[in-house]
């Protein structure tokens, strides 16, 4: 027994690292792709026609491709090219959050579509400018409306974080699979490895449970959408 | 100009969508105090005309003045032209993430630049005025409609308007709720707010307007005093509508009951 738990004990130590560059990939790609997203979904409604247009070619381009593709894109030819940095974690961040932001930005604008006219005739009867409507009225609904759907970018990304070790980001999976070179035991590693990716997800399903407790409006945004 | 009392002046004013037009050319001064009512068979524009006053419909031709100022052309301005001139809506259009006190003070805040204190105090001032202070902290979707309605009220009144349109503020609501909102416009006429009202309560009409404005397929057919119309034959074709509803001739009746 003792043998078995100082195995797992060994391999969580091991694992530990990963597990932090996992999270810090995952949370920063999702910030990122907050940040591009909701520009993106107000420029799709409400932006001028080529914005719209230029909007919707982003997200098809980076909806369109395998994050494999795009992270080799990314590492062995734009970002030498452009000379801004090697290390692969910057260039696996950008490309999860630059692939979130397209998926974002799609589920914030099918809140903000969601969200009856009247909201913003009513602003704007108030004097608000349209601006001033997105930012006071029509945002603070959607961004209610979009985080059920919002929520499950954690897990995407997530999961899609493991393929960033094929550039050499030290996340879980890569520490995992260096073990298994070194101990060959790759059952028990990987499965360790597994359920460190489910509880890692379930402790993030719950935080976003509390945040949607948290953030909810007596009757609103529910069903009546 | 200083002959001129008029509060809003609306000048000839056309709409078309597509090759439909809505409005073709509609005119009439108001002073201020003044109730002025329209009333008119389903799409003959009414809701398109106040929306033209306040520019949420842009009108093809015609002029709005506010105070001699023009509200139509008046790019940015227009914000600030609409600050004066509140709208209540037939689905009252409560901003739903909000309470009912930050609906009303939201505006204030963000438009006005009203610090917090003096903006809650005056929203709940307005609240007070509509009846509505116990409920300050509730959501829209914890009020009846005719609830809803009067807060949208003070949420108009808040911006102390000079006039304010109501598009049908009552035909949302059961006949229950239809009398808490029109008492409370009745309560606004009475202290001497400008108003334009469109409505089918032709009890409403009769007793409180000072001018009732028949509008039939773009144009304003027949305008005359609730007296006038009552008695005067010739406004044959307002007779012949108001007589559809049931009130017709005992509308003053209905007053403060
Ligand atoms: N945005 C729009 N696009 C196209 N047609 C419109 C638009 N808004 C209104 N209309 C049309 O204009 C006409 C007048 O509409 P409006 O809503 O002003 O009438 P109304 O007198 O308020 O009628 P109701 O009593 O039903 O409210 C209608 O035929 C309507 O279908
Ligand atoms: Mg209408």
């Amino acid at each position: 027994m003792t043998d078995v738990s100082a195995f797992i004990v060994q391999t969580l130590l091991y694992l530990a690292p990963g597990i932090v560059v996992t999270l810090s990939l995952v949370i920063v790609s999702i910030l990122l792709g907050l940040l591009m997203g909701v520009p993106m979904a107000v420029g799709q409604v409400y932006g001028p026609k080529p914005l719209r247009a230029l909007i919707g070619v982003y997200v098809w381009i980076f909806r369109g491709l395998p994050n494999l593709v795009l992270l080799f894109l990314f590492f062995f030819g734009i970002f030498p090219i452009l000379g801004i940095t090697d290390d692969p974690f910057v260039v696996a961040a950008t490309v999860l959050g630059l692939r979130s932001g397209a998926y974002q930005s799609q589920i914030f604008r099918g809140a903000i579509q969601s969200i009856g006219e009247g909201q913003m005739t009513a602003a704007r009867s108030l004097g608000m400018s349209t601006p001033q409507a997105i930012r006071h009225i029509i945002l603070p609904q959607a961004l209610r409306i979009a985080l059920p759907g919002w929520s499950n970018e954690y897990p995407i990304l997530l999961t899609d974080s493991a393929v960033c070790y094929a550039i050499g980001v030290a996340e879980i999976l890569a520490k995992s699979y260096q073990l298994v070179s070194r101990t060959a035991e790759p059952m028990a590693i990987f499965l360790i490895a597994a359920v460190i990716y489910i509880l890692l997800n379930y402790g993030g399903m719950r935080l976003f449970a509390q945040i949607e407790k948290k953030i909810s409006i007596p009757g609103f945004g529910k069903g009546a959408l | 100009m200083g002959a001129d009392k008029y509060i809003l002046r609306v000048e000839d004013i056309h709409k078309a969508y597509g090759d439909r037009e809505v409005l073709k050319g509609v005119s009439f001064n108001v002073r201020k105090g003044e109730t002025k009512v329209f009333i008119g068979p389903s799409g003959t524009g009414k809701s398109t005309l106040l929306r033209c006053i306040n520019q949420l419909t842009l009108p093809d031709q015609g002029r709005v003045f506010l105070n001699d100022e023009e509200v139509t052309n008046s790019g940015t301005r227009i914000n600030y032209f609409r600050q004066k001139i509140g709208m209540v809506f037939q689905n009252f259009y409560l901003f739903d993430h909000l309470t009912a006190v930050r609906n009303v003070e939201v505006a204030l805040l963000k438009v006005k630049k009203m610090d917090a204190a003096a903006a809650r105090e005056k929203a709940l001032e307005e609240l007070r005025r509509v009846g509505m202070e116990d409920w300050a902290d509730h959501y829209p979707a914890e009020l009846s409609g005719g609830q809803a309605q009067r807060v949208s009220i003070a949420r108009a009144l808040a911006m102390d308007p000079d006039v304010i349109l109501f598009d049908e503020p009552t035909s949302a609501l059961d006949p229950e709720l239809t009398r808490e909102v029109l008492e409370v416009m009745k309560n606004l006429a009475r202290q001497g707010m400008t108003m334009l009202v469109v409505t089918h309560e032709m009890s409403f009409a009769l007793s409180v307007a000072n001018e009732i404005l028949f509008m039939e397929h773009g144009k304003i057919i027949e305008r005359g005093t609730p007296a006038q119309v009552r008695e005067d034959p010739s406004f044959e074709r307002m007779r012949k509508f108001i007589g559809k509803f049931a009130d017709f001739g005992e509308g003053s009746g209905k007053e403060d009951d």
